[in-house]
């Protein structure tokens, strides 16, 4: 049932993302793009969790904590790029 | 254990569609600001429900409480809004259209 439910989980996930590319390349504005990205690394992130439990391994949340981290400051970045045109001033 | 698995499996299925809901309202809303809502919310709540599925396997599995998941769970919970309102504010001041439906700033409810 769980390898079930793994496969259903991580079939809709995919079906995610590929919609989160589509985003990414539709736009139609820059915002629109930063929000996809932002999205696509949440939901990247659930897929590697969803790995770790089908594989009954560990060592993949530092991975999807790095992802968090790194994706929220890559976010932030673009929004004060767009904001200041500049990000560090 | 069957219901061990069960409640695995169901919070993994929640999960997966409550993330699928919100990438495809991030495609299908009409503009910005409401395309804004579906991802900060429903995909959060599906990595939410991911991750009490691995809290879950791993408890249920090794020898002790595994609550590592939940700092990935307490960032992002807290990471959501504060990314959401700065693309909010950067769409604002990139006079990104709003759709005639939208509540414009200022507006009572329902008007």
């Amino acid at each position: 049932m769980l390898n079930l439910a793994l496969a259903l989980g991580a079939a809709m996930l995919g079906i995610a993302v590929v919609l989160n590319v589509w985003v990414l390349f539709r736009g139609p504005d820059l915002p629109d793009r930063i929000l996809a990205l932002d999205t696509l690394y949440i939901n990247a992130i659930a897929l590697l969790v969803l790995y770790g439990i089908a594989r009954a391994t560990t060592s993949f949340f530092e991975a999807a904590l790095l992802i968090a981290m790194l994706g929220f400051v890559s976010t932030v970045a673009l929004c004060k790029y767009l904001l200041r045109g500049d990000i560090i001033e | 254990m069957l219901w061990q698995e069960a409640l695995i499996s169901f919070f993994v299925v929640l999960g997966g569609a409550f993330a699928l809901v919100g990438s495809i309202g991030l495609l299908r809303f009409p503009d910005f600001y409401q395309r804004l809502h579906a991802p900060t919310k429903a995909t959060t709540l599906g990595v939410g429900g991911v991750l009490a599925a691995s809290v879950l396997f791993f408890s249920l599995r090794g020898p002790g409480l595994s609550l590592h998941e939940l700092l990935v769970t307490f960032f992002l919970f807290i990471t959501a809004p504060v990314s959401a309102h700065l693309l909010a504010r950067a769409a604002r001041h990139c006079g990104v259209r709003m759709h005639p439906d939208t509540r414009k700033p200022g507006q009572p409810d329902g008007a």
